[in-house]
């Protein structure tokens, strides 16, 4: 176990690497001065040669590589040019906001995925299962800010059930606070349990047809002990892979769900850096973003192997 | 018994395009999609010929104005044609699914193949697609878009880069599996060069799995594209685009719900029927796998 974790650490350590790679390439394919892009047209001579000497863009290309790395090593995003705090400051404060809502979104699609795969699998085949695969791809194509929107049409503006927008006002409490969650993390949920739900039917089908199964429902034990003593313990490992794919769509879908919502988490602070140019911001969050997706699905990995002793590490 | 068996072999192989055809078209989903997807493409294509108005053609009498004979689905805060503008949005949509699906199956059919074929090379380029695959869709794109540009070229330039790695995994796995098989190992016992083992053996074999992918990058692709739109960090607002007409209709959703509606329907029923397409798809292409489904 140990020599596994580490292998798997390593490769991290890779990954990461290729990460702050590519982000750096991202921000050095702007066309032309990106002091001058970011400061915009009403900027002075003066202001364009203060941000490239504060910024480092006047070193050679390499050196410039070197020292990003560095920085990324020391966690030290530098600092937003419009928002008068560092990046880590930034990204620290939204953070809770985008972390409850991918959270209470994540819980919502797997319960919602989980139980619709298995019973689709059970039916196999039958009108409940075309139902339910119908709806599944639906459930998939439907774009979360579309959902969002219809959502604040009619549970917010019509029936008044649910506040439109926003965060509440900044002494509001935990009830309160969840109630703008509500909406934001269905429009989030939905897409990605129609793809838990998928996936689940698909690893419980192949289940389904294995001997042990078989054996089980002719040993005459009840259908449910069949499916979900026999079955579903043996679906869930991968049943957990495809949580772990749901963690990217969760966190890019937050980008756009917090921007319907105006909500002031990590997605909106993205958004609003991107029309601004506000390359600092940009970059450390797609450092930190991509930061966790990679140690969620290392986790992942790991809880694999405790969960079904036949993985080898 | 060779005499039974051989003109047997020969009609199965004899058109295997009408076969797969005609699987595709016995499932009622897939027909029905594929018609849709004909509705959109004719829509697209001929958006100048049929189109009832100007994309851009404002008129402030008929603002908001709801569903009616003259304007199908509505009209928006300028008094411009929803169904219009909707159809000059597929005219974007698909152009950008198309451009990225060329991309990305180009690009990532390249890097999958010398993948899976150069040892030396795999490593390296396996992890630059699983640094590529942290970064959710939407959040590299978008980045990318801020450091390119706004023109149709970056955004197909963004979304190739966002879907290459996924072919390029595709075409690794296939690659890996196929060149094991025997008939590979025939074709280098025979003194195949390595370009013609891959140009004549492998490549066809590498069509189906890519072909359901290309539908799938083409059915996320729109999807993404929509987001960046709706973001505001697409192409500019001044070419209607399914995401921007979402944008610009939030003001008034309250009063002209149909702005929101018409639009969103667009992406939905193409990005659905794209994936029932890729679905049908790989099922009719492997049968394997329909048994299991």
């Amino acid at each position: 176990m140990t020599r596994y974790l580490l292998r798997r650490l390593a490769g991290m350590v890779v990954v990461m690497f290729l990460v702050a790679t590519i982000v750096f390439v991202i921000a050095h394919v702007i066309p032309g001065d990106p002091a001058a892009v970011m400061l915009g047209p009403s900027a002075t001579a003066a202001d364009i040669d203060a941000l490239r000497a504060r910024l480092g863009l006047d070193a050679s290309m390499p050196v410039q590589y070197v020292q990003f790395l560095e920085s990324v090593i020391r966690l030290r995003l530098g600092e937003s040019i419009f928002l008068s705090r560092s990046v880590t400051q930034a990204l620290a404060e939204r953070a809770p906001l985008t972390l409850q809502l991918t959270v209470l979104a994540a819980a919502l699609a797997t319960l919602i995925g989980i139980p619709i795969g298995v019973l689709s699998a059970v039916k196999r085949g039958s009108m409940v299962d075309q139902v339910l695969t119908a709806a599944a791809m639906a459930g998939a194509s439907l774009p979360s800010f579309w959902i969002g929107l219809t959502l604040i049409e009619y549970l917010a503006v019509r029936l008044h059930l649910l506040p439109v927008a926003g965060y509440g006002p900044p002494d509001a409490g935990v009830l309160e606070r969840l109630s703008y969650l509500i909406m934001p993390a269905i429009a989030l949920g939905i897409p990605n349990s129609a793809l838990i739900m998928r996936f689940t039917r698909t690893s419980m089908l192949d289940v389904l047809q294995e001997d042990y199964v078989r054996t089980a429902r002719a040993k005459g034990l009840a259908p449910a002990t069949v499916i979900f003593k026999h079955a579903f313990r043996n679906a869930r490992t991968s049943v957990l892979t495809v949580i772990g794919l749901t963690v990217a769509g969760l966190l890019g879908g937050a980008i756009v769900t917090e921007t319907v919502f105006a909500l002031p988490g990590v997605g909106n602070l993205v958004v609003s850096a991107v029309l601004r140019r506000d390359y600092p911001v940009i970059q450390g969050a797609l450092l930190v973003i991509s930061g966790v997706y990679v140690l969620i699905n290392l986790g992942i990995d790991v809880l694999y192997a405790v969960l079904d002793p036949r993985v080898r590490y | 018994m060779s005499d039974v068996a051989l003109p047997n072999a020969r009609t199965r192989s004899a058109s295997p395009l009408l076969l797969l055809l005609g699987r595709l078209v016995r499932r009622r989903l897939v027909l029905i999609s594929l018609f849709i997807l004909l509705i959109m493409l004719v829509a697209a294509v001929g958006a100048s010929w049929i189109a009832p108005y100007s994309p851009r053609r404002m008129d402030i009498a008929h603002r908001l104005a709801a569903p009616s004979a003259a304007h199908w689905f509505g009209t928006d805060e300028f008094g411009r044609d929803v169904l219009t503008r909707c159809m000059y949005g597929a005219q974007l949509s698909l152009t950008v699914g198309f451009l990225v699906v060329i991309a990305s199956l180009t690009c990532g059919t390249v890097l999958g193949v010398v993948s899976g074929y150069v040892r030396q090379l795999d490593g390296l380029l396996m992890r630059i697609t699983d640094a590529l695959m942290a970064f959710p869709d939407i959040l590299l794109a978008i980045a990318l878009m801020a450091a390119l540009g706004a023109s149709l070229t970056d955004v197909v330039i963004a979304l190739g880069t966002v879907y290459t790695p996924r072919v390029a995994r595709v075409a690794r796995g296939a690659t890996l599996v196929l060149r094991e098989l025997q008939f590979i190992e025939a074709a280098e016992a025979l003194g195949a060069s390595g370009r013609r083992v891959i140009v004549v053996h492998l490549l066809p074999n590498l069509a189906s799995p890519l072909l359901v992918q290309g539908t799938f990058v083409f059915a996320f692709s729109i999807l993404t594209e929509a987001a960046l739109s709706f973001l505001g960090a697409g192409v500019p607002p001044t070419s209607p685009t399914w995401g921007n007409m979402i944008a610009s209709a939030q003001e008034y959703m309250q009063n002209a719900s149909w702005l929101i509606l018409a639009p969103g329907l667009c992406i939905v029923l193409t990005v659905l029927a794209l994936q029932a397409v890729g679905d049908g798809l790989r099922d009719a292409l492997d049968p394997r796998l329909r048994r299991l489904t």
